[in-house]
């Protein structure tokens, strides 16, 4: 030990003799549980409770063994702090009891017969296997408890990738590897993924973005199958109990308590592998609905500073969920900030996603702010700066933000918009050329200023059906989901290809792969941030059912065995991926000018069609064809070859006149979706000449990569 | 809970059989207890065949010793984890940050 053992405080030892236990006024900050010397500082806030009690129980215990109130002198303000001294911390859950009063039409719902989950919890007992029967009489069913969190990270930095240059795939921790055929050691938990890890680093993709993992409770669902009469649970996890709480459903060492460490080891571990991971965060609602919902945690303490509140104290439900978070209020703009600040910090996240994120600029009576004090800070939070910040730019009460989210330069969008028009327009739909080409020069109109990584380009997502299910149902299947099909989206812009569901017709079939080629060949090759569905790679279904929330069951589940039977789906993903990666020309982050800056002679985007330099912008037009100036690369800073795209959602055959190159250079094929496998496509730079160097027979419902390579001197 | 520490030295090596469940109660001394059996340059070897459960607490503890020994310029290595908690130990990124021997 050294001279100055820093473990040993003169604030160290105790002043107060609580309820039994030896205490000491603590400090507010920070807020929730924190290990000190000689015990534990409990912080909380309430600006209306009149007394609270710190409720201690062995755990797992039914009945508590302490209550320990605060004594008056230990309130700073509306903060209520104690150090309480010698417990065993690791068997220990705590909560509050918060007394005042219960006026709802003033907005209070104090309860002090329930004990309340801390807000800033960092570790939550009581779902700790997944979907395990609770003990629904358990006083206490999403227990707090005290985390160790010193973690050797060992050399692990943010990756700092820039957003342009990432490849996102979205996943649930869950869904991923709970499919026996995964064989990793515990399906379905973060150890799971983590033994996935190198099928990903093989796809290329550089980035995860996890369905929520904050502490959820899967059993927060109130439907059953109508079929099978199983009781459906809340299998995505939109449904926030503790922000600052993994879920200890998703760690195979959640039943020890040690989801933490086992998350961040995932984390650190994908960083190993270059792999970025972005949280799907939900702060738009919370688990505890309405007035008719279970009073958890906020409701219970301070129901007036963190929901948004009718002037009768009723609960706006801009989420569609209930109950809408006072984002906007002063103190749950800090805890907004606290929490993502920790998951920055302490578990090393390089970027959110925010649900609903349009209700984060909705002041305290629901009226949408031009200048949102919580997104302003988020977006020039020291801590964060190094965070991808991507909103999902609408919300359940008709705000549609695309484009115009209070961004102040640092916010990027989900691009709704992409994912609508690249839909329609690959199953043919006339009038979307001039859309389609704006999307994917990245959406000038949309980001212009803040650059193409303004947009999150994707086509299918979580919420939505899978590609698969794009090509194969022109209709949505939901009758699983016990609502009477009448969940999930009607706009769907999606084509069967010929035949509703399974069919056995090798001509549909076909069609549907060269369709979901056709998607992600326009997905991997335009201006922005491309997202993927985790699956989509090998042709996931969920039969139709385009709102999953609830189908813990194969309907989900990634079924690993598809990536053999769609193989030839999985290596033109891989392919398209390393294409993307090898050619920067197509991650420029800035949008194209349209003319030529750096004297290569050609502008540094142009379009085509089925005559070079002509594009037809008809509304019965179909042909498009684009290239991206190898010489202009991120903004004339590298050096890439140029690339040429040509699609044709037509269902007929166009040849298409290819632009001239400059001597000692031609065309050559790198993917073409109506070929043969594996004559659909070739590694990066293992591109073949072709037969006739000036034009391509464009094959009907099909696209075409070409790319500059060096005429053979033979 | 508890846990218990054998110590069994021979010409070139200690031996440090830690046995029974190790949790926060029982790493409280232990931390103390084997730091003094810890000798200066030589091969020390953890033995956990007799570990049947580790706690956060625990495996924090574990980590402190292990590392206390590598800064004193011990060979140090851990021997016949369990499976159980070796699968503990991986999930959480412990396993490795420990020099492990397999018995063959």
């Amino acid at each position: 030990m050294t001279a100055h053992d820093l473990g040993e405080r003169i604030d160290g030892t105790p002043t107060h003799l609580v309820a039994g236990y030896d205490a000491r006024i603590g400090k507010p900050f920070p807020f929730g549980a924190t290990i000190v010397s000689g015990g534990v500082n409990f912080s909380v806030y309430s600006a209306q409770a009149t007394a609270m009690t710190l409720v201690l129980f062995d755990h797992g215990a039914q009945r508590p063994k302490a209550e320990i109130r605060f004594p008056d002198e230990f309130r700073i303000g509306s903060v209520f702090c104690m150090t309480v001294f010698d417990l065993n911390y690791e068997n220990l859950d705590y909560g509050f009891r918060a007394e005042g009063p219960f006026d709802p039409g003033r907005g209070l719902r104090f309860d002090a017969s329930r004990v309340l989950t801390d807000p800033y919890a960092r570790l939550v007992s009581g779902r700790d296997v997944w979907g395990a029967e609770p003990d629904w009489s358990d006083i206490y069913p999403y227990r707090s408890r005290v985390l160790s969190d010193d973690f050797d990270w060992e050399e692990d930095r943010p990756l700092r990738v820039p957003a342009e240059d990432l490849i996102i795939y979205e996943t649930h921790v869950r869904g991923f590897t709970r499919h026996e055929s995964s064989g990793v050691s515990a399906p379905g938990t973060f150890v799971g993924l983590r033994e996935k890890i190198p099928y990903l680093r093989e796809l290329g993709v550089n980035c995860v973005e996890l369905l929520p993992i904050f502490e959820f409770d899967e059993f927060a669902n109130v439907n059953s199958n109508p079929e099978t009469g199983e009781r459906l649970l809340n299998f995505w996890g939109y449904n926030t109990v503790a922000f600052f709480a993994p879920k200890a459903g998703y760690a195979a060492t959640g039943p020890l308590g040690m989801q933490a460490d086992e998350f961040k080891t995932l984390v650190k571990e994908l960083h190993k592998a270059n792999i970025e991971v972005i949280l799907d965060v939900v702060f738009n609602h919370t688990a505890e609905g309405d007035e008719r919902g279970p009073t958890i945690s906020f409701r219970g303490l301070d129901n007036q500073t963190y929901y948004m509140l009718t002037p009768e104290g009723y609960y706006y439900n801009f989420s569609g969920t209930g109950n809408t978070v006072n984002c906007n209020h002063p103190v749950v703009r800090d805890f907004v900030l606290d929490c993502l600040r920790y998951w920055a910090a302490e578990y090393h996240i390089d970027g959110f996603r925010f649900d609903l994120a349009a209700i984060l600029d909705r002041a305290q009576d629901g009226t949408p702010l031009p200048n949102p004090p919580v997104l302003e800070q988020l977006a020039f939070d020291p801590v964060l700066r190094d965070c991808k910040l991507i909103a999902e730019a609408w919300d359940a009460g008709g705000l549609y933000e695309v484009g115009h989210f209070p961004n102040y330069g640092r916010w990027a969008e989900w691009n709704g918009k992409y994912r609508d028009v690249v839909r329609q327009y690959i199953k043919g739909e006339p009038g979307t050329i001039g859309e389609v080409a704006t999307r994917i020069a990245g959406s000038p109109d949309l980001y212009w200023g803040r650059g193409s990584r303004a947009s999150v380009n994707f086509i299918t997502a979580h919420d939505g059906f899978t590609l698969h299910d794009l090509t194969a149902y022109n209709d949505k299947h939901n009758d699983a989901n016990g609502e009477r099909n009448g969940d999930g989206g009607n706009d769907n812009y999606s084509w069967n290809a010929g035949a509703e569901g399974d069919t056995s017709d090798p001509g549909v079939l076909r069609l549907r792969m060269s369709q979901m080629k056709n998607a992600l060949t326009i997905l991997l090759t335009s201006q922005g941030v491309p997202m993927l569905l985790a699956g989509d790679e090998f042709g996931r279904t969920q039969q139709g059912n385009n709102n999953a929330y609830c189908q813990d069951n194969e309907l989900s589940w990634l079924d690993w065995t598809l990536a053999e039977k769609n193989a030839e789906l999985l290596r033109f993903t891989r392919a398209l991926i390393a294409f993307r990666h090898a050619h920067p020309g197509l991650r420029s982050g800035e949008h194209a000018r349209g003319t030529d800056y750096v004297g290569s002679g050609f502008p540094d985007l142009s379009w085509h069609g089925t005559e070079p330099w002509q594009p037809d912008w008809g509304p019965f037009s179909r042909v498009l064809a684009v290239m991206w100036c190898g010489r202009h690369a991120k903004g004339g800073t590298v050096h890439d070859k140029h690339v040429y795209m040509i699609m044709n959602p037509h269902w007929e055959e166009h040849e298409a006149r290819l632009p001239d190159l400059p001597a000692g250079s031609e065309w050559r094929l790198f993917a073409d979706t109506a070929a043969a496998a594996p004559g659909d496509i070739c590694e990066p730079g293992a591109e073949r000449p072709l037969i006739h160097p000036w034009s391509y027979l464009v094959r009907p419902r099909s696209s075409v990569i070409l790319v500059e390579g060096d005429v053979d001197p033979r | 809970m508890t846990s218990q520490v054998d110590l069994r030295e021979a010409a070139d090596e200690t031996v440090i059989a830690i046995s029974g469940e190790l949790d926060a109660a029982a790493s409280a001394g232990l931390r103390d207890r084997l730091i003094p059996l810890i000798p200066g340059s030589s091969m020390i070897r953890l033995d956990l065949a007799g570990l049947t459960y580790i706690s956060s607490a625990g495996l924090r503890t574990l980590l402190l010793v292990y590392r206390h020994a590598q800064a004193e310029g011990s060979a140090i290595r851990l021997v016949g984890i369990r499976d159980e908690v070796r699968f503990v130990m991986s999930a959480t990124g412990f396993l490795a940050l420990f020099g492990i021997e397999e018995i063959r």
